[in-house]
């Protein structure tokens, strides 16, 4: 018990004197996941839509792929992407392995089932009249996305908090292919593993606590603009 | 009324199909502008078939929708600019009142203020300019169909699309947003097209009706006429003709069904050629006294049905069966129970004729 409770007051002492440390690895960890999940955001949204909009030959298998990427084990991501940016494997000319680019393609197969996963379900809740309705009103192909999108924003934002959770929350992925690099590729995740593996655990309380706190702070973010009334 | 000087829609050798099955064949249908057309027919006759595909929403297996005489699919998003579309369901979006009658204008790239204008002017004429801040969520359904409305009429479209707008919405609700309808599109006079399944009001807001049933045009007319005058015995049974008799002309305006001598004034066909003889049940007068005018013939009251502000009656008159419509307080002065006789009056003006091959 008196291990946890030193582990919290050196976390707070911590982050009251602002470790350079935990601030540095807090911003790589956001600029991170953040990129991920935006990525995640502009390729999910609209193939999300597509496949509930649009039937064609493979949408099936497609669906089931997405649906099986929602629950894919991040070590078998991280494998995949380690073995395709390895120096010897396909794309290892580029030299992206243990690179923050290399964590964000990882987080970004991901969170992008998710998306796709969480999009594709309430653009096909929406009432397929009210999208002919968008038609019969005059709007064009960009302009019905951008209807559907605001029509189906609670499902959305769920999509976005489903996407960034699984982006920021994943440790076996960005250790593989970002090595845990001090400086370079540590993020919040791969540090506590770090910390807790050198017995620091007021270190690695700290550092939960900052992924917690964070996590905690972007859905409440996100939650307020969820059940936010639209007025105007 | 339909000359082509004056044609505003065409359709011209229309085919759509589902699932390998024809749903909607029509070869040629020309919608008059400025006016109302309704399309009236049984349920699954191809109604909405052929309003979807005048949005352009459903793509023929053959033939031309044109727009002044343009082919509308040449451009979809041009063609669905010049025009709008109201359904039963008011489909209105997650927004208030006043950015849904915005919409279509701030779809077709119109300013701030001018959208806000236009919003303003059709909220005050369909009477509803105190929702314009509520949210479209929080309305009746016939408030909501309003706003559906004033959208439709916002972006001043040339041709108004109207698949049964009124049907989802309360009988005295419909009766006043119908009123306030018929004297907005006789001013602002856009090409209408509305689906409709409600006779009253085909009749009253219709210049022009087409009638489907099967996927194909059965008869073009005033509303009226089609009412009043079916083209043939489907027809005669969609619009609610319950006397369909088959019959034979026997002498100039004369005919006879079922042993009764009936006179008509309508256009006179061959000597001795079978016809159908139709008369609306509304139209036949039932009596106690005899009158020299008109048709008249004793029948026998068979079955008895009250239908709210009428009384339905089945009677036999020698080989002839007839319904008649009998407004409440007549029923009740006649005194009439079943197996009472009584005189059955039709005046010839009513008794419609269907010429038909032997």
């Amino acid at each position: 018990m008196e291990l946890i409770w030193d582990g919290i007051r050196e976390a707070a002492r911590l982050w009251w004197a602002g470790d350079a440390e935990i601030i540095e690895i807090t911003l790589r960890t956001l600029a991170i996941s953040s990129a991920a999940t935006a990525i995640a955001l502009l390729i999910g949204i609209p193939l999300g839509a597509v496949l509930a909009l649009r039937r064609f030959w493979g949408r099936g298998l497609i669906v089931a792929a997405v649906n099986t990427g929602m629950g894919m084990p991040p070590v078998v991501v991280g494998l995949i992407v380690a073995l395709i940016l390895w120096r010897t494997g396909p794309l290892g000319d580029l030299n992206l392995i243990y690179t923050p680019t290399a964590m964000v393609v990882a987080q970004l197969l991901l969170s992008l089932p998710l998306v796709v996963g969480f999009s594709l379900a309430s653009i096909q809740s929406v009432n397929p009249r009210l999208i002919g309705q968008m038609w019969a009103m005059g709007a064009n192909r960009l302009q019905v996305l951008w209807l559907l999108i605001r029509e189906t924003r609670l499902g959305l934002l769920a999509a976005v908090m489903a996407g960034f959770g699984a982006a920021i929350s994943e440790v076996g992925a960005s250790m593989q292919v970002g090595g845990n690099l001090a400086g370079e590729t540590r993020v919040l995740t791969t540090a506590t593993v770090l910390e807790t593996g050198r017995g620091n655990f007021e270190v690695a309380i700290a550092l939960s606590l900052v992924l917690v706190v964070l996590a905690f702070l972007v859905n409440l973010v996100l939650t307020g603009v969820q059940q936010r009334r639209f007025v105007s | 009324m339909n000359s082509p000087s004056d044609t505003h829609l065409q359709v011209r050798d229309l085919i759509i199909q589902r699932g390998g099955v024809n749903v909607l064949k029509i070869d040629a249908l020309d919608l008059p502008r400025g006016l109302v057309t309704v399309i009236i027919g049984p349920n699954g006759s191809g109604k909405s078939t052929l309003l979807a595909a005048l949005q352009l929403v459903l793509h023929p297996s053959r033939g031309t929708l044109t727009l002044d005489g343009q082919p509308m699919d040449a451009d979809p998003v041009k063609t669905r600019r010049r025009m709008s579309a109201a359904f039963q369901e008011p489909l209105l979006l997650s927004m208030s009142v006043q950015a849904n009658v915005e919409l279509p204008l701030r779809l077709r790239g119109v300013d701030r203020q001018a959208r806000r204008e236009s919003a303003e002017h059709w909220l005050e004429r369909f009477g509803i300019t105190e929702l314009a801040r509520r949210h479209a969520r929080q309305l009746s359904g016939g408030e909501a169909q309003r706003v559906s409305l004033a959208r439709a009429f916002a972006s001043q479209p040339e041709v108004l699309l109207l698949d049964e707008p009124f049907a989802g919405v309360d009988a005295p609700t419909r009766e006043g947003l119908i009123e306030d309808f018929a004297e907005i599109v006789s001013e602002a006079r856009p090409t209408t097209v509305l689906v409709t399944h409600d006779r009253d009001e085909a009749l009253r807001l219709g210049d022009y009706a087409v009638l489907l049933i099967g996927g194909r045009v059965r008869q073009t007319a005033a509303p009226a006429d089609i009412f009043e005058r079916p083209a043939d015995r489907a027809v005669a049974e969609f619009v609610g003709m319950e006397n369909v008799w088959e019959g034979r002309r026997s002498e100039s305006g004369v005919y006879r069904a079922g042993g009764v001598r009936l006179a008509s004034t309508a256009r006179s066909i061959a000597l001795g050629a079978p016809a159908l003889l139709c008369v609306r049940p509304e139209r036949i007068t039932l009596t106690h006294t005899t009158d020299s005018a008109g048709n008249e013939f004793r029948a026998v009251v068979r079955a008895i049905r009250p239908r709210g502000p009428v009384v339905r009656a089945e009677l036999t008159s020698s080989r002839l069966e007839l319904t008649a419509d009998v407004p409440v307080t007549v029923w009740h002065d006649l005194g009439l129970t079943i197996g009472d006789e009584a005189i059955a009056r039709i005046a010839p003006a009513d008794l419609h004729v269907i010429e038909v091959s032997d």
